[in-house]
């Protein structure tokens, strides 16, 4: 629980302002909390007197944390392809391997998977575990999170990367709550600390406003989840050498309670906002559907692909496949232009690695303008038709 | 058909944001919500409850004052609350979440299925969901999008992919994790209104529900917060200024260097 030292506290008021769920109270001379409290700890780094400690009743502590070793990638394979997130978590793993001067390993489960092994090499693994059966064709969460188990288990890694793709972050939670491993989805960095070799996971937190460090002190694996295009590939090495590994599991581990009766691949759901080079994203500042047609004719001039934010989706005016942000879609194009979005941290994690983000927004404290590059203040349905009149004059007089 | 509903009260997500002068959240006016999520698969247990029988139990781990969503899913159509709630549940990720859950949910006797929202919205984390499946040891699918049919020992649901969708059977027992598309929830009727705000929810602690310490709480919990910090601004930003067409001029003077 969170321990108060009312000998030191000032009431000065700075945990009271700062609680991401409004828990501590000041009183006439000493702040109290109540039981909103989750033990968060953003009070204890932010009270400059020290009154603020957090006290850990009973704790696991698993004894062999020194036997784990290595960073191993869950690597994605359907309809007989790998997942680019793989290649960019092999990318992210290399640096985490070579920051603890260990080997970096990839699992791929499913059906002739075999050939697989020289790309996955090239792009920094050291060893390929393959799992070649006919009960891991397709995704089942039972049959893939068994097999997993039974490999952390075999291999011990120290770190765990998988995709946060639909079957990454279905999976994953099971396998770490089988080996009791802490998980954190959704990371936007991973690092190696120094002192120490634990793996610092930062992700956007409490209401997606506010970055936490995320770290697992006292268990093994560490596992972590990331998006997909929040970290990068490397160039493939074809001379890079690594050891492909087949695995044999029990039948028992394969088998599966879950009947796949058919498997559609939709037609909409292929709108790759991540491909393209200029994305022009609508906000709740449209206010209604209708904005929509005024982002995508500013789109088409710009030879750009649309996306949404979350309230342009939730509210129905486009579907799911547009948004970015942290529930949505992470992208990063050339050139962003972020057209009646507030720019809340869920929105920002999903497009802030853009090269340019262009903010066109009336509310000028709107936090989309500390993430732009360029920014109009103004009202957008004066804004964009401007816009897209400047821009057919501008390629009228080039093409004279 | 006994089913559970596993349910969060959030904070109001959209409306949080952070106070540019102070760089501390803003809450005034946020208020408490349902988490959007489970709303969902509250609505989709209370129609299979209305289609085969049954009971549904809204199940919520969370302070004292969570019961109002208890009472909200009571009003909505759930049967039965359960609120679990001990001040050592605090601090809990989602290991320790989904653990607490699953005890409580165990402790319900015989259900034959658990729903649960995709994710929540204040987490993101989508990690509860297959996290009491594994505890429960039932089968289980997340992000289902409809329910094509359902009997009393099996359940057919397309589960989203990122490509499409898979249609699949699970057997029952089995827990769901569900998005928006399955279904619309109903608005309280006044009549539900009524019944929940006459109803006894039962409150039940950790050791209640035989929820082992070592396993609950900040304690329990594998991962650890170590920092909280603000999102760094860019450097380099412009603000355009003048007319609108003085403004749009100059952005396209520098989309021309960049496109």
């Amino acid at each position: 629980m969170l321990k108060i030292d009312c000998d030191k506290c000032i009431v000065c008021g700075i945990c009271e302002s700062g609680c991401p769920f409004a828990a501590l109270h000041c009183e006439d001379d000493c702040v109290v909390v109540d039981e909103n409290c989750t033990l968060c700890g953003a009070c204890v780094e932010s009270c400059e007197v020290g009154a603020l400690s957090i006290e850990v009743g009973e704790k696991k502590v698993q004894q062999d944390l020194a036997d784990w070793q290595g960073v191993m990638v869950f690597g994605e394979f359907r309809h007989g392809t790998i997942a680019s997130v793989t290649y960019e978590l092999l990318g992210v793993g290399r640096k985490l391997a070579d920051a603890r001067g260990v080997g970096l390993s990839v699992v791929l489960l499913g059906t002739d998977i075999g050939s697989h092994g020289p790309s996955l090499i090239a792009a920094g693994a050291d060893l390929v575990y393959l799992v070649d059966h006919p009960a891991l064709e397709q995704f089942r969460e039972d049959a893939y999170g068994y097999a997993l188990e039974k490999i952390i288990r075999l291999k011990k890694p120290e770190i765990v990367l998988a995709g946060a793709t639909a079957i990454g972050r279905s999976v994953i939670p099971f396998v770490a709550t089988l080996i009791d491993a802490g998980l954190t989805a959704d990371c936007t960095r991973l690092e190696i600390r120094e002192e120490d070799g634990m793996l610092l996971q930062t992700r956007p937190a409490f209401g997606g406003n506010i970055m936490a460090t995320i770290e697992c002190p006292d268990t093994r694996p560490q596992m972590a989840t990331v998006r997909p295009k929040v970290m990068v590939a490397a160039e493939p090495d074809g001379n890079r050498k690594g050891v492909v590994e087949s695995i044999d599991l029990d039948e028992k581990l394969t088998s599966s309670k879950v009947e796949i009766l058919e498997t559609v691949i939709s037609e909409e759901e292929q709108v790759n906002i991540q491909e393209v080079e200029t994305l022009v994203a609508g906000g709740r500042g449209l206010e209604s559907e209708k904005g929509f047609a005024l982002i995508r004719e500013l789109a088409s001039e710009l030879g750009a692909a649309v996306a949404a934010s979350r309230a342009a989706v939730d509210s129905g005016w486009i579907p799911y496949p547009h948004q970015v942000g942290q529930t949505g879609k992470t992208v990063h194009p050339k050139v962003y232009i972020a057209c009646g979005i507030s720019g809340a941290i869920q929105h920002a994690v999903g497009m802030q690695s853009s090269d340019i983000v262009i903010a066109i927004n009336r509310d000028e404290n709107a936090p989309i303008f500390d993430i732009a590059t360029y920014g109009i203040v103004g009202d957008l349905y004066e804004v964009i038709p401007a816009l897209i009149k400047r821009i057919q004059e501008v390629k009228s007089d080039s093409s004279r | 058909m006994n089913i559970v509903v596993c349910i969060k009260q959030v904070p109001d997500a959209k409306d949080v944001r952070l106070d540019p002068e102070t760089n501390t959240l803003a809450r005034e006016g946020v208020e408490s919500i349902m988490n959007p999520y489970d709303r969902h698969a509250l609505e989709e247990a209370v129609q299979l409850k209305e289609e085969h029988g049954g009971c549904v139990t809204a199940v919520t781990m969370g302070p004292p004052q969570a019961e109002n969503v208890l009472r909200e899913a009571l009003a909505c159509g759930a049967d039965k609350g359960l609120l679990v709630s001990d001040r050592a549940f605090a601090g809990a990720d989602t290991w320790a979440t989904s653990y607490t859950l699953a005890k409580a949910i165990e402790s319900l006797g015989e259900i034959d299925l658990t729903l649960c929202g995709k994710q929540a919205i204040d987490g993101d984390t989508a990690q509860v969901g297959p996290g009491v499946a594994c505890r429960l040891g039932v089968p289980f699918v997340t992000c289902v999008q409809k329910t094509r049919a359902s009997s009393p020992d099996s359940i057919t649901v397309e589960r989203m992919m990122d490509d499409g969708y898979d249609l699949v059977r699970l057997p029952l027992p089995a827990l769901l994790t569900v998005v928006k598309d399955i279904n619309e929830p109903r608005v309280a009727s006044l009549k539900g209104k009524m019944k929940a705000k006459k109803a006894v929810i039962p409150m039940v602690s950790a050791a209640d529900i035989q929820a082992a310490p070592e396993n609950i709480g900040l304690g329990g919990s594998p991962t650890k917060v170590v920092r909280v910090f603000s999102p760094e601004a860019r450097g380099d930003r412009q603000i355009f200024t003048g007319t609108v067409e003085e403004q749009v001029d100059q952005l396209v003077q520098q989309l021309k260097a960049h496109l």
